[in-house]
């Protein structure tokens, strides 16, 4: 059985690109929050 | 009633893609990553009563160090005992029960901090919390390594960096949360942890409704296995072994210790950065004035928040680097280049060179997060893939270990250096020059690691009834 995944198009494209999304903006959101602190390392 | 969450119906459909599995396995550790940040609630919980400052009845901050002490030992325990169950439930399952227990917990510890009750704190966060934390660690793993049987470092890499993500949200989060919460008559920590119980729960619930697991025999395009002749040269298996039979191996114990070690390594240091910053540079960071305090304080506070952003970078950038570069080669330079940085570090501060000091940490500190990360593709190189999340359970236990021991050795040199006269700012030198032997000693212990003997192989019938 080989590459299960390929077949689906731009619905399973949009799909994978939604779950990144959702879980990268608060990734995100806790970076810049981190690196306002860091800047005070360097004020 | 939950047949959706077995296994059987988990079975990815054709046009599933598997980079679905990553942003699962990210919602499940962004969250419990969350632990890594709980400090955050100390000083308010230490003045519940007194709410701007501590009263009498209020919890000692060292009461209230427990409840993390005791969730990562919970977290060590459950991926251990519960290894085996999640590998036979499924990454579904598991997952929505890692939601339940670790957004639970927090909710029980929100009723605890409510009633003034510290036990109920200990069992929410620490006890159920813990078990959350455990379980959801370890859901993803064996998942990640199917679906990612050409990239197992890159997969893995993904899901543990979300757990060192963890702290850089659930710290904001919990800061604005208690500062919306608050009032003239309450730090804001009971609702605070209740929102953010629930917030965790549902964000959890992602992780469960988008995993799936690969079909049997399912393999991504264009992927060679590895042959008889890798498993010499690239010490990467091409057979399985059970978790019972993986515990009683050399090989099992030597990863323990090269975990345990490394991460005593660098969690000890974590946990005393903003300290160990300001004490070995007190030109740069002075205390004269309450201002100067609070500058410094603020300044140290911004040098953890960078060693966080590394500890995250360290684990996806090592980890993948590691299908490349081989994990025993990977470990190899944590060791040598973690024990020639510690050997350097007080020299930084006996010359005042703070940018080499930031920069030597910054690399420790990746390099510790890079061992969390590539040490489940270590476990699916020698002890094949069927079992790789229960061995992974068994192995943390080294991590609950470290995490009692790392901060340990760091605190009580010190204050014993500190007792016998040494000026604050060389207090550390002992330390680090211990550390650079235990990352030497755990050079060797990877050293010596070889492949299994043909004894320890499942065999086929085990292998197609755990499959």
């Amino acid at each position: 059985m080989q590459q299960q995944q390929s077949s689906g198009g731009s619905n399973t494209g949009l799909r994978v690109a939604l779950a990144w999304a959702v879980v990268l903006i608060p990734l995100l959101w806790g970076v810049y929050n981190t690196i306002l602190n860091v800047a005070k390392l360097f004020s | 009633m939950m047949d959706f969450l077995d296994r059987q119906h988990s079975v990815a459909r054709l046009g599933y893609s598997r980079w679905m599995v990553p942003p699962a396995a990210l919602a499940v550790h962004l969250c419990i990553g969350q632990v890594y940040a709980f400090s955050v609630f100390n000083k308010p919980m230490s003045q519940l009563i007194g709410i701007t400052a501590p009263a009498p009845g209020d919890w000692s901050i060292p009461a209230l160090g427990w409840i993390f002490s005791l969730a990562i030992v919970v977290l060590g325990l459950s991926a251990a005992f519960g290894g085996a169950w999640v590998e036979r439930v499924g990454p579904r399952r598991a997952m929505f029960t890692a939601a339940l227990l670790f957004g639970g917990g927090l909710v029980i510890a929100s009723a605890g901090v409510a009633l003034h009750q510290l036990w109920l704190v200990y069992l929410g966060y620490g006890v159920v919390g813990g078990c959350g934390l455990g379980i959801g660690y370890i859901s993803p793993v064996s998942t990640l390594i199917k679906w990612f049987p050409d990239r197992p470092g890159l997969a893995t890499g993904c899901a543990i960096m979300g757990f060192g993500g963890g702290a850089l949200i659930g710290a904001p989060l919990a800061v604005s949360l208690m500062k919306h919460y608050s009032s003239a008559a309450s730090t804001g920590v009971a609702p605070t942890m209740l929102t953010m119980g629930i917030i965790y729960l549902c964000f959890m619930m992602i992780g469960p409704a988008i995993v799936r697991v690969p079909a049997r025999g399912w393999m991504p395009a264009g992927y060679v296995p590895p042959t008889s002749a890798d498993e010499a040269k690239k010490m990467v298996t091409i057979h399985n072994v059970t978790a019972d039979a993986a515990i009683k191996t050399r090989q099992f114990w030597l990863l323990w210790w090269v975990l345990c070690l490394n991460v005593t390594a660098g969690i000890g240091v974590l946990g005393q950065a903003s300290l160990m910053i300001q004490e070995m540079f007190p030109l740069r960071f002075p205390h004269d004035t309450p201002v100067a305090v609070a500058a410094s304080a603020a300044a140290a506070g911004g040098f953890v928040g960078l060693l966080s952003i590394f500890n995250m970078i360290g684990r996806i950038s090592w980890a993948s680097s590691s299908d490349y570069l081989g994990r025993k080669n990977t470990y190899a330079i944590f060791f040598s280049l973690g024990a020639v940085l510690y050997a350097l570090v007080p020299w930084t501060g006996k010359t005042h060179n703070l940018a080499l000091f930031i920069i030597f940490y910054l690399i420790i500190l990746s390099m510790y997060g890079g061992g969390f990360a590539t040490i489940p593709a270590y476990l699916k190189d020698i002890f094949g893939s069927i079992q790789v999340g229960a061995i992974h359970g068994r192995l943390l236990t080294a991590w609950a270990a470290a995490g009692v021991f790392g901060p340990v050795l760091v605190n009580y040199i010190r204050q014993f250096q500190l007792d016998r006269g040494v000026p604050k700012a060389d207090a550390y030198s002992v330390t680090m020059y211990i550390m650079a032997v235990l990352l030497a000693i755990g050079f060797l212990c990877n050293f010596a690691m070889t492949p299994l003997h043909e004894r320890h192989h499942a065999k086929l019938s085990e292998v197609e009834a755990l499959a």
